[in-house]
C-alpha cells in the first residue's frame, strides 16, 4: 500500500484528503444533527441593530483577544461571573466570541453589572476607574459617529446565514437603531421596538444625547450580554445534555 | 544509468525571493510581537489610537510570524526540496512559481493592512476578511499545482518523505481554509462579511481549523523541512524509514481530531470534548516518533553538534518540538486544562512550539539555504551563527518560564478561596500580579529579535560573498588536539 502511494502523487493526495477528512466530519456534522446540541431555552432573540453595530465594533477592536464570553461550569466562575454559559446563548453569534484568553475578565454576563457612565469612563480611560488595568483606552469611540446606515443590509445578510430576522425587523432597522439609542419615539416607535426585541436596553449610552457614536453602540451591546435567558425560571432539565 | 546524472537546472531564483521575504517578515513579526508584549506590561504604549491598540496589533503579530515568516520559509524550502528530491525543475517553470511568490506577498499585505484598519472576522489565525480569503485560495491552488505537478513529472521512482509532509500540509491547509471561512459579504464593495456558522458550531469549526493550522501548517510543513535539512546537514540518512511512514499517517489521521481541546468545559457537547482530549493524548506518540526520527538521524554523527552551529539549530528545534508536543497533550487533559485554559500558560506553550520549534528549524534552513542558493562556499561567519543560537535560546527560556509562572499563578488565583469561603482575589489583583512576568517575557522577545538581526546580517554578508576571518569553531582546544 505505502509503496504504491509513494510512487503515485495523485493517489497519495487522495489518500491524504480522505485521512484528514474523517476527524472533522465526525466532530462537526453531529453538531447539526444531534438535537440537544443547542438547548431549548426561552428568551433568546437576534441582536438589535444597535447591539449588532456594537458587536461589530467589539470584533473590529479585537476585544475577544483578551476577554472571553464563555463561563465554565466551575464554582469559582459561577461566583465571579454567573451561571455557566449555554450553547443557546450564542446561537445567533456570527461569528462566535467565546475567546481563548482572559487577560481581562469574562464578559459573557457583563450586561447590567455596571452603569452606562462607568462603561463610558472606563472605555475612554480604563485607569480612571480601575487604576491597575492594562486595557488600552478607546477615547476615539466617543468621538466617532456610528456608521451603520446600511443596518438593513447587515440584518439581511445575517438572515441569509440563518438569523431569524423578520421582514419588519429588516424594514425598520434604522428606525429601531435610533429608537434604542435615544429612548425616544422620534421616527421609531419605542413600543414597537420593544416588542420586536425583548429586554433591549434603551436610552443614550455614552452620556451625550446629541450624537450617536460608536461608544453608544458598543455599550448597548455590552449592557445586553448574558441578560436574555432568565435563569431563575429555567428548568434544569431543559439545559441537561 | 551513469550518463543520466547530469544535474538538471533548478528554478532557484524564486526560492531566493522566498528566503529574502522570510527574513524580512520574520524581523517584522518579532518586532510587532515585542511591541504588544510591552503593551501588556505598560498599557500607555497602546497610545490610545485605534491603529496601535493591542487588539489590532496582535493579529498583525500572529499572521506575520505564522503566515509571513513561516509561510515564506515553508513555501520556499518546499520548492527547493521538491526539485532536488524529484530531480526535475519546477512544474510551470519560474513564471508560475513567481506568481505564487508575489501573490502570497500581496496576501500578507492585504491581511496586515486590514488588521490595522480594523478589518477582521475575529477568527483566530483566520482573521482576514472574505476578499483576502478568496485571494489566498487562488494563490494556494497555484502553489498546489506547482508542487504536485513537480511531483508528477519527477525522475525519481519514489516520492521522498519530506514531500509527503509538504503535500499533506498544502492539501489540508486548503481544506481548513475553505471550511472555516465560508462567509457572506454584506456588500461586494465592502470589507465586512458574516460567517456562515454560528455559536457552538462556529466554535467547533474555528478550532478544527485553528488546531490544524498548528497541525498542518506549523507541524506537517515544518516536519517536511526537518526530513530534508537534518539528514543533509548531518550527512546521514533518515534514522528509520518505517518510523517515518508510521509518523506520517498517524499525524495526518490523528491531528484533525484534537481541535475540541480548545473548547474544554465550554458549551461544546461533552462527547466532542472527550474525543478531542482522547485524540490529543494519542497524538503524543506519533509526535515523539517524529522527534526520535529527527534526532536519531544524528546517530554516528553526534560530534558534529559541537562544531556545526547550524546543525545545533536544527536539532534543538526538534528537541523543542518534542517538549511542546508533550506539553500539548498534557494541557489537553480536562483537569489540567481547567487550570491552564484562558491563562498565559497557553501563550507560553504556543511560543515554546513557535519559537523553539518553528523558528529555530527555519533559522537552520535559512543558514543551510543561503550559501547554496547564492553559490557561496560557506556562511560569512559560523561564530555569529553560534551567537545567534545563544541569544535565541536564552530568549525562549525567559519567555516560556515567565509564562509558565504567570499562567499557573493566574489560574490558581482565580480559583483560590479564603477561610470564610469567599474568592480570595479580585480579577484585577491577578492582572497586577502578572506585571513582572510580562516584563521578563518582553525581554525574552528582545533577545530573540537581537539573535534574528544577527542572522540577517550574517546571511546578507554571505549573499554578498564575504567570509569573516575567524577561528573555526572547534572542540575545546586541548580536547581537539588530543582527539586528533
Amino acid at each position: 500500500m505505502q509503496s504504491l502511494l509513494e510512487r503515485n502523487a495523485i493517489l497519495l493526495s487522495i489518500a491524504i484528503l480522505i485521512t484528514v477528512s474523517i476527524g472533522g466530519l465526525v466532530q462537526i456534522v453531529p453538531l447539526y444533527t444531534i438535537e440537544n446540541t443547542i438547548e431549548k431555552v426561552d428568551g433568546m432573540r437576534p441582536y438589535t441593530p444597535l447591539e449588532q453595530a456594537g458587536r461589530n465594533i467589539y470584533i473590529r477592536e479585537g476585544c475577544y483577544l483578551c476577554h472571553s464570553q464563555m463561563i465554565r461550569p466551575f464554582r469559582d466562575e459561577a461566583e465571579r461571573y454567573g451561571h455557566y454559559s449555554l450553547a443557546a446563548e450564542s446561537m445567533y453569534d456570527h461569528p462566535f466570541q467565546w475567546g481563548s484568553k482572559r487577560t481581562g475578565p469574562d464578559l459573557a454576563r457583563v450586561g447590567g453589572k455596571y452603569s452606562n457612565e462607568w462603561h463610558t469612563e472606563h472605555m475612554i480611560n480604563p485607569r480612571a476607574v480601575v487604576p491597575e488595568s492594562i486595557m488600552p483606552g478607546y477615547s476615539f469611540m466617543a468621538e466617532t459617529l456610528l456608521g451603520f446606515d446600511d443596518a438593513a443590509e447587515h440584518l439581511k445578510t445575517l438572515r441569509a446565514v440563518g438569523v431569524p430576522y423578520s421582514d419588519e425587523q429588516i424594514a425598520r432597522a434604522i428606525d429601531d437603531l435610533n429608537a434604542q439609542a435615544t429612548g425616544e419615539d422620534g421616527d421609531g416607535d419605542i413600543e414597537g421596538f420593544q416588542s420586536r426585541y425583548a429586554k433591549a436596553p434603551l436610552g443614550d449610552f455614552d452620556g451625550d444625547p446629541t450624537r450617536l457614536t460608536e461608544m453608544d453602540a458598543l455599550i448597548a451591546y455590552l449592557q445586553m450580554l448574558g441578560t436574555l435567558v432568565d435563569f431563575s425560571s429555567l428548568d434544569a432539565k431543559a439545559i441537561e445534555r | 544509468m551513469n550518463q543520466a546524472i547530469a544535474m538538471p537546472t533548478y528554478d532557484d531564483e524564486v526560492v531566493k525571493k522566498f528566503v529574502i521575504a522570510a527574513s524580512f517578515w520574520g524581523i517584522v513579526g518579532f518586532l510587532v510581537g515585542i511591541t504588544i508584549a510591552f503593551q501588556l506590561a505598560y498599557p500607555i504604549l497602546n497610545l490610545d489610537l485605534e491603529w496601535t491598540s493591542f487588539g489590532r496589533l496582535r493579529p498583525v503579530h500572529t499572521s506575520a510570524v505564522i503566515f509571513a515568516f513561516g509561510g515564506n520559509i515553508l513555501i520556499g524550502s518546499s520548492l527547493y526540496i521538491v526539485q532536488r528530491t524529484c530531480r526535475v525543475p519546477l512544474f510551470g517553470g519560474p513564471k508560475l512559481a513567481n506568481m505564487v511568490f508575489w501573490g502570497y506577498q500581496i496576501f500578507i499585505v492585504l491581511a496586515a493592512s486590514g488588521y490595522v484598519l480594523g478589518v477582521t472576522q475575529s477568527k483566530e489565525y483566520a482573521e482576514p476578511e472574505w476578499y483576502t480569503d478568496i485571494w489566498l485560495t487562488v494563490i494556494w491552488v497555484m502553489y498546489l499545482v506547482v508542487f504536485a505537478g513537480t511531483l508528477i513529472k519527477r525522475k525519481e521512482s519514489h516520492i521522498y518523505v519530506a514531500n509527503w509532509f509538504f503535500l499533506a500540509f498544502i492539501i489540508t491547509v486548503a481544506l481548513l481554509h475553505i471550511g472555516n471561512n465560508v462567509a457572506l459579504p454584506v456588500s461586494w464593495f465592502g470589507a465586512k462579511s458574516y460567517i456562515a456558522w454560528a455559536g457552538v458550531r462556529d466554535a467547533m469549526t474555528q478550532w478544527w481549523y485553528g488546531h490544524n493550522a498548528v497541525g498542518f501548517f506549523l507541524t506537517a510543513g515544518f516536519l517536511g523541512m526537518m526530513y530534508y535539512f537534518i539528514p543533509k546537514q548531518a550527512q546521514r540518512p533518515v534514522y528509520s524509514y518505517r518510523l517515518s511512514v508510521i509518523h506520517f499517517w498517524a499525524i495526518t489521521f490523528l491531528y484533525i481530531w484534537a481541535g475540541p481541546h480548545h473548547l474544554h468545559y465550554t458549551a461544546l457537547p461533552d462527547w466532542a470534548q472527550t474525543l478531542g482530549m482522547t485524540f490529543s493524548i494519542m497524538l503524543w506518540m506519533p509526535s515523539w516518533g517524529g522527534m526520535i526520527n529527527g534526532i536519531m538521524t544524528l546517530s554516528g554523527a553526534w560530534d558534529k553538534l559541537r562544531t556545526d552551529p547550524v546543525l545545533r539549530f536544527l536539532v534543538t528545534s526538534v528537541g523543542f518540538y518534542g517538549m511542546s508536543t508533550f506539553e500539548g497533550p498534557l494541557m489537553a487533559i480536562k483537569v489540567v486544562n481547567s487550570l491552564s485554559h484562558y491563562t498565559d500558560w497557553t501563550i507560553g506553550h504556543v511560543h515554546s512550539g513557535a519559537l523553539g520549534w518553528n523558528a529555530l528549524v527555519s533559522f537552520g534552513a535559512l543558514y543551510y539555504l543561503v550559501p547554496k542558493l547564492w553559490n557561496r562556499e560557506r556562511l560569512y561567519s559560523l561564530r555569529l551563527v553560534n551567537l545567534h543560537f545563544w541569544f535565541a535560546t536564552m530568549g525562549i527560556v525567559l519567555y516560556i518560564t515567565a509564562m509558565w509562572i504567570s499562567g499557573i499563578m493566574q489560574g490558581l488565583m482565580w480559583r483560590t478561596y479564603d477561610s470564610l469561603g469567599f474568592l480570595q482575589y479580585s480579577f484585577i489583583e491577578s492582572v497586577e500580579a502578572m506585571h513582572p512576568y510580562y516584563v521578563i517575557r518582553a525581554v525574552g522577545g528582545v533577545l530573540f529579535l537581537v539573535g534574528a538581526i544577527i542572522m540577517v546580517y550574517n546571511l546578507w554578508m554571505t549573499a554578498k560573498g564575504r567570509t569573516r576571518d575567524e577561528a573555526p569553531i572547534a572542540l575545546a582546544p586541548s580536547a581537539s588536539s588530543a582527539g586528533n
